[in-house]
Parts: structure tokens; C-alpha cells; sequence
């Protein structure tokens, strides 16, 4: 499920705000690669209203087109409430495309050593961006690069554990 | 009209004189083959990490880049010098002068003072004890402990003993740091610490860092990595 319908709610009930502030306030926080399209912002408002999670608090007009102010209903705030207290669930990437690689590289007789390691090459490249990239950041932004950072870090040792035991999954995969 | 670009083929890469270079190492202990054809090249201010499982011969291949261990066979360039058969007073001058070492437990002198352990290696070359606690006091402070300086390092914490061991690799402004695994005793945030002013501290200096680890996180704060595996590493051109 995606995070911006419950984010949106957790802002708005700091203080009911236009979709334009709304906007700028989730750039400001959670934004990790782009902003928000306003085509985003204004569709997960719609779908919020429609929910009756939100409501319009007010309605301004004046020299350009209206602008509408959203406020939180209290079913908004119960949603985010059971949002946060809602674990995710673990991803556990029991068949991963890597896996399968490795697997067909044995089976058609390619070098599945290389695989392993044009994949290590990759994300360390992944992980030095993310490493100068926390390193300019602010603390918001280090614990997101972080979060990818152990993430990377996992696949790293299994692509390590899975070098070390090639030739013994070779000799399974050949058996079966 | 097109410009003429400079050409960035692979093949016709810019000859450049690596700083540090190694070839076709081979070095065993007794029956245990520790490397069997180890080879890197290393340009001047650049941060390369060594990775690779424990035991695949990493920690052999800095020694014998640092000239601390002489490989059986092949051949170590540092400035000129091949360090596999340079002998045993041309290298501890290196190690004195131009190498600066970092290592897993920091091993700094228990009875010295933070800053008489950061100064010792400006002592050993000969400069006076003011001059030499000066400039330690001063990187001491780059690296965030400053505040240290008079404890013993039994006084401080791991963090920090480990920042104070860097100061004293990075004193005598060496144009090689070798760090084996230099943050394998602390946790993430004391670890990241340690990686960040050190590297950041190197890149100031222009110094080249060699950095041993099977970290890849700590591997992330270098320029590119090298793998050990079993004692061989990709093959690399210029050894004869």
C-alpha cells in the first residue's frame, strides 16, 4: 500500500492545509528521489475526500482559480492512527530474479561467478552514491539513504554467501 | 559542426604512473598458500577497498603492499622502489615517512597520552616535542577529539580511541594510508564516525587510502574495490 494517502493525513492533522502546502510539506519530508506531481497530490486528495477521510475546510476565491482548504475528519485520523500501528509485512524475496539467474547461469553451463560479481560492482556503485549523498544530507536524509544502505548491504552478503557456495548449488542443480 | 571529443575508450586509457602497484604476488606461510597471484594498482589520492571473506588473503596482500611482509614472488612499485626486495632500512624509512597505518584494535601506546601517541611518529622522525604536539593537537581536532587529548586511551571510548589511532596514521601527512578493517571493533554510527573523517580527511591531504574490509558499507566510502578471492584478485596489465 502506498504511503501517501496515510502521509497526507498525518500532515493535515498537524493543520488543516491547501494541496499546494500539502504538497510542499511532504517534499520537504519525505521526498527521496522527485517531488510530488501536483496530478498525485490533487488524485489522493479526491480519493481522500471520496473516503471521507478528509473534508474541505474552506474555500477561497480570489484572483486566480479557487483554492480549497483540506482539514482531517476524525475517520482520517483513526485511519492514520491504524496505519502507524500496522506493521509492515517483512518482504522476504524468497525467489529473486538474482536466484533465478544464478540458477539458469549453472543449468546452461555460463559462468555464474560473473553474474555474482557484475551484481556486486552494481550495488556497490548503488551504496557509494547513497554514502555521498548522506554524507551532504541532513539527519532525515542519512536515516532514509541508511534504510536503502543495510538493505543493499543484505543482498551484498548473500551474493557473497551464494559465491562461496557455487559450486556445491552447481552440483544440486545438475542432480535434480 | 561537431567538436572533436576526448576519446574515452577503454582501450586507450590515459597513461597515468600508479602510485602503488603489484603484481603477480605470491606469498605462503609455512603450507598455507595466503596468496597465489595478487595484483592492484592504485592512483595518488585515490580510496580503493580490498574485499573479500576472511581468510581470502586481503590482510597478506596490504603487508606486502606496505612492505611489511615480502611475497615470495612478484613485484611491489611504490615511487620507484620495488619493495619486495628494498631493503629492510629503505622500508621501515617508508613506513616511517610515507605510510600511515590503521588497524582493527588501535594500538595506540597504553602509557602515552592521546596526543603523545598522535605526535609519536613526528617524534621517531625528528621533530621537537613542541612542534610535534602542535600539529597532532590540530589534526586531533579535525578528527573530533581534541577533547582527548591529555586522557590516556584506556580513558576513552572505542570511537574515539580508534579517531585518535587515524590521527596518528594521517600525522606525518603519509601519501598511503593502510587500513586493515578500522572499524571492525566499533558499532554503525561510532564505525561510520571514524570512515567519514578519515576518508575526508585523506581526500583533503591528497593522500591515497587502501582500505581492507569485507564491509560493504565501509567499502562504499572508496573511489572502487578490488576483490580477494583465495588468494588471487582480476588480473591487471603493466607486470612483466
Amino acid at each position: 500500500m502506498s504511503s501517501l494517502g496515510p502521509a497526507f493525513l498525518g500532515l493535515l492533522e498537524t493543520r488543516p492545509q491547501h494541496g499546494y502546502d500539502l504538497k510542499r510539506a511532504y517534499d520537504e519530508h519525505f521526498a527521496t528521489k522527485s517531488p510530488l506531481a501536483y496530478g498525485q497530490v490533487y488524485a489522493t486528495l479526491s480519493r481522500l475526500l471520496k473516503n471521507g477521510l478528509v473534508e474541505v475546510a474552506a474555500t477561497e476565491t480570489g484572483s486566480g482559480p479557487e483554492r480549497k482548504r483540506y482539514a482531517v475528519t476524525d475517520a482520517g485520523v483513526t485511519d492514520v492512527e491504524q496505519w502507524l500501528g500496522r506493521p509492515e509485512s517483512p518482504e522476504p524475496y524468497l525467489q529473486s530474479t538474482l536466484y533465478t539467474k544464478v540458477v539458469l547461469a549453472l543449468l546452461t553451463g555460463r559462468p555464474a561467478e560473473e553474474i555474482l560479481d557484475v551484481q556486486r560492482a552494481e550495488h556497490l556503485q548503488q551504496m557509494r552514491a547513497l554514502t555521498r549523498r548522506k554524507a551532504d544530507g541532513d539527519l532525515g536524509d542519512q536515516l532514509i539513504c541508511d534504510h536503502a544502505l543495510f538493505h543493499l548491504e543484505a543482498d551484498l552478503r548473500w551474493l557473497d554467501l551464494t559465491a562461496a557456495r557455487l559450486d556445491e548449488l552447481s552440483g544440486e542443480v545438475r542432480d535434480r | 559542426m561537431t567538436r572533436p571529443t576526448p576519446s574515452t575508450d577503454p582501450a586507450t586509457p590515459e597513461q597515468r604512473t600508479p602510485l602503488l602497484a603489484a603484481y603477480g604476488l605470491r606469498k605462503s606461510f609455512g603450507l598455507t598458500q595466503a596468496l597465489s597471484t595478487a595484483s592492484l594498482s592504485m592512483e595518488e589520492g585515490e580510496i580503493v577497498a580490498l574485499m573479500g571473506p576472511s581468510g581470502s588473503g586481503k590482510s597478506t596482500f596490504l603487508h606486502c603492499l606496505a612492505g611489511v611482509v615480502r611475497p615470495d614472488a612478484g613485484r611491489v612499485d611504490y615511487a620507484g622502489t620495488d619493495l619486495a626486495r628494498a631493503p629492510d632500512a629503505r622500508l621501515s624509512a617508508l613506513r616511517r615517512t610515507e605510510f600511515g597505518f590503521l588497524f582493527q584494535f588501535g594500538q595506540l601506546v597504553p602509557e602515552l597520552s592521546c596526543l603523545e601517541n598522535v605526535a609519536l611518529p613526528l617524534r621517531l622522525n625528528g621533530r621537537r616535542r613542541r612542534t610535534a604536539e602542535r600539529e597532532a593537537a590540530r589534526l586531533m581536532e579535525r578528527l573530533d577529539v581534541g577533547d582527548v587529548a591529555r586522557k590516556r586511551p584506556g580513558e576513552c571510548s572505542g570511537g574515539q580511541g580508534q579517531r585518535v589511532a587515524a590521527a596518528r596514521a594521517l600525522v606525518t601527512r603519509p601519501r598511503v594510508i593502510f587500513a586493515d578493517e578500522p572499524t571492525g571493533s566499533l558499532d554503525s554510527l561510532n564505525g561510520e564516525k571514524v570512515l567519514r573523517l578519515l576518508t575526508d580527511t585523506a581526500r583533503e591531504s591528497g593522500a591515497s587510502v587502501l582500505l581492507v574490509t569485507h564491509e560493504p558499507r565501509v567499502a562504499a566510502y572508496s573511489d572502487r574495490e578490488v576483490v580477494v578471492r583465495d588468494g588471487r584478485t582480476p588480473e591487471i596489465g603493466g607486470g612483466r
